[in-house]
C-alpha cells in the first residue's frame, strides 16, 4: 500500500478523470503500433494504391465521355473521386478485423488483454490504426485527382473535415470487421464474409452514381449504408463546386452514431476471440 | 494466504469439462510447476488465473484478488507469457518492450531505462534494433518474459515457455527466470512438458489429468509416492497420468505445437 501524498492530488489524477486519461493514452498507445509498422513497412501504402488508381484513370475516364450518369454540374471524374476514396478506406478497413485473428493464432492479442488496457481502448486503437492508413490512402488519391485535374478545395477547414471524414468511415467499417472477426473466429470464414460484405456495401452507395437514379429498393439500402454518408461529406467539402445531398452536420452525426454503437459492441465482443 | 488459490474450479465448454473441480494453492515465491497430458486443462487453468476465461463454477484468486470481479487487479499484479509467441515480430525488440511499458503505465521518466535494464538482463541489448522476426526462437523467448516482468509482477504465469527451443535456449530461459525470482521474488505458475525440467526447477508441481489434480508434492515426494525404488518423475507422471482418455492429443493441440516449433526454430 502507499503511503498517501501530502500534495492535493491534480484533477486529472481523480478517478473519472484518470480512467478516461487512461482510455485515450492506450488506445493511442495501440494506434502507435500500426504507425510503427507502417514506417518500417511502407510497401504496402503502394500496393494499396493500384485500386483506386485503376478506377480513377480507367472508369473514371470511360464514363466522363458518356455523360449518361446525371452529376449536376461536376465532371463525373470530379463526381467519383470522393466516392473511390471512400471505396479504398472501405476495401482497407472492412478486412481489418482479420489482423485480429492473426494476433489471436500468435499469441499478441492474448498478451494485450492480460494486460490492465480497457477493452474499448483495444477497439478505439484498432479504429484510429485503419484511420491512419485510410488518410494515407486519401493523400494518394489527392495526388492521383490533382494528375487528372480533377478540382480539389484546397482550404484547411475542407481538408479537415475530409480528414475527419476518412477517419470516421474508417473507424466505422474497420470496428464493424472487428466485430465480425469476434464472432466468426476463423480466418477462412471471416475472409468469405468479407468479400460477401465489400461489394454489396460499395454499390449499394452513391460512391459511383447518385442515389437519385437507383431503383426505390436500392435507395431504402442506400439510405442505411454509412457508406453513402462518408461519399457524401466527402463530396461536400473535397471538390470544388461540390455538395453535400443531406448535409454534413447529419452525415457526421450519423457517421459518429453508428461508430460509438460498432464500438460498445465490439468491446463486449473482443475476450471472445481468445476462447 | 496463498499467492494463488484455486478453489473447486470447473469450466465447461459445451458439455465437455476442461477444468473440472480444480484445487490448487501456491504459497508465495515458489516455482510450480503444471504437468499434465496434452487436453489436461493446463492451458485452460491458466488463461483463468489469467482473467481471459471466466470460470463456469468455482473461483480463484491471484495476489489476493478474485479473478473475476478484481480482474483489473489482478491484470496488473501478473504476467503472462503465452504457450504462443506474443512478441510482435513486425517491431524490433525495443519497440515491444516500449509498447508493454506503456501498457502497464510505467512513468515516462524511468520507461526509457527500464526497458534498456530488461534488455541488458535478458542479454538482448545487441539485437534491441532488430525485428523480432530475425530472432531466433530463445531470444523471442527472453524478450516476452523481459515484456511480461516489466512492471514486476507478482505472479509470472509461463505456458510451455520452453517448448521448441534448443537445450542451450532453454537453459538461458530457466536461468533468466531464477534471475527474476532473486531479484524480486517473484511466483513462478508454469506448464511443461518435459519433467526433467520439472525436476530440476520446481519447488512444488502437480499433475493434473483430465480436468482434475492427480497428485501434488515437492519432486522427491511425488517420486516416494509412487512405491518403487528409484523412481524418476516420468514414472511418476505415467503412475498419475496413464489412465488419460485422450493419450493422442487433439488435433489442434498438436498443430499450435508444430507452428509454434517452426516458428521458433
Amino acid at each position: 500500500m502507499r503511503a498517501a501524498s501530502a500534495e492535493p492530488t491534480p484533477f486529472f489524477l481523480v478517478r473519472p478523470w484518470r480512467g478516461a486519461l487512461d482510455f485515450l493514452y492506450k488506445t493511442l498507445v495501440i494506434a502507435e503500433i500500426e504507425v510503427l509498422k507502417l514506417r518500417h513497412d511502407p510497401t504496402e501504402l503502394v500496393t494499396r494504391a493500384v485500386q483506386p488508381a485503376l478506377w480513377l484513370l480507367i472508369f473514371g475516364q470511360v464514363f466522363t465521355r458518356t455523360r449518361v450518369i446525371p452529376t449536376g454540374n461536376l465532371p463525373y471524374l470530379n463526381f467519383m473521386a470522393p466516392g473511390i476514396l471512400a471505396q479504398s478506406v472501405l476495401f482497407i478497413s472492412i478486412f481489418y478485423g482479420i489482423s485480429i485473428i492473426w494476433e489471436r493464432d500468435l499469441g499478441i492479442l492474448q498478451k494485450f488483454l492480460v494486460s490492465p488496457t480497457p477493452r474499448a481502448s483495444l477497439v478505439c486503437g484498432k479504429a484510429l490504426s485503419a484511420g491512419v492508413r485510410g488518410v494515407a490512402q486519401a493523400v494518394i488519391i489527392y495526388i492521383l485527382a490533382v494528375i487528372l485535374g480533377v478540382q480539389m478545395q484546397w482550404s484547411a477547414l475542407a481538408l479537415l473535415g475530409v480528414m475527419l471524414a476518412v477517419m470516421l468511415g474508417a473507424a466505422c467499417f474497420s470496428v464493424f470487421s472487428l466485430i465480425i472477426a469476434c464472432l466468426v473466429k476463423t480466418r477462412e470464414r471471416f475472409m468469405g464474409i468479407g468479400q460477401l460484405l465489400t461489394m454489396p456495401l460499395f454499390f449499394a452507395s452513391n460512391a459511383i452514381y447518385p442515389v437519385s437514379m437507383m431503383p426505390g429498393w436500392l435507395q431504402a439500402v442506400a439510405h442505411v449504408n454509412p457508406l453513402t454518408y462518408e461519399v457524401d461529406a466527402l463530396r461536400g467539402q473535397m471538390l470544388l463546386g461540390g455538395a453535400s445531398v443531406y448535409g454534413l452536420a447529419p452525415d457526421f452525426c450519423v457517421l459518429a452514431c453508428v461508430t460509438t454503437a460498432l464500438i460498445v459492441i465490439a468491446a463486449r465482443l473482443y475476450p471472445r476471440v481468445v476462447r | 494466504m496463498g499467492m494463488i488459490e484455486i478453489h473447486d474450479l470447473t469450466l465447461r465448454f459445451g458439455k465437455r469439462a476442461a477444468v473440472d473441480g480444480l484445487n490448487i494453492r501456491v504459497e508465495a515465491g515458489e516455482i510450480f510447476g503444471l504437468l499434465g497430458p496434452n487436453g489436461a486443462g493446463k492451458t485452460t487453468t491458466i488463461k483463468v488465473l489469467t482473467t481471459l476465461l471466466a470460470p463456469t463454477e468455482g473461483r480463484a484468486e491471484v495476489a489476493g484478488h478474485d479473478v473475476v470481479r478484481e480482474e483489473a487487479e489482478v491484470r496488473r499484479a501478473i504476467g503472462y507469457v503465452p504457450q504462443l509467441l506474443s512478441a510482435d515480430g513486425a517491431l524490433t525488440g525495443y519497440e515491444n518492450l516500449m509498447l508493454s511499458a506503456k501498457l502497464y503505465n510505467l512513468p515516462h521518466k524511468t520507461r526509457k531505462g527500464r526497458v534498456r535494464e530488461a534488455l541488458a538482463l535478458m542479454g538482448l541489448e545487441e539485437s534491441a534494433d532488430r525485428l523480432v522476426r530475425q530472432y531466433s526462437g530463445g531470444m523471442i523467448r527472453r524478450l516476452e518474459i523481459a515484456q511480461s516482468t516489466l512492471h514486476e509482477p507478482r505472479v509470472l504465469f509461463l505456458d510451455e515457455p520452453t517448448t521448441g527451443l534448443d537445450p542451450l535456449g532453454r537453459l538461458a530461459v530457466w536461468e533468466r527466470i531464477a534471475q527474476l525470482r532473486e531479484a524480486y521474488a517473484t511466483t513462478i505458475f508454469f506448464t511443461t512438458h518435459r519433467m526433467e525440467e520439472a525436476d530440476e526447477w520446481c519447488s512444488r508441481l502437480a499433475i493434473m489429468n483430465l480436468g482434475k489434480v492427480a497428485a501434488v508434492g515437492t519432486p522427491a515426494e511425488l517420486k516416494a509416492s509412487i512405491g518403487q525404488a528409484d523412481a524418476t518423475l516420468n514414472d511418476v507422471f505415467i503412475h498419475y497420468a496413464g489412465n488419460s482418455a485422450t493419450p493422442e492429443g487433439r488435433y489442434r493441440d498438436i498443430a499450435r505445437e508444430r507452428r509454434n516449433a517452426r516458428r521458433l526454430g
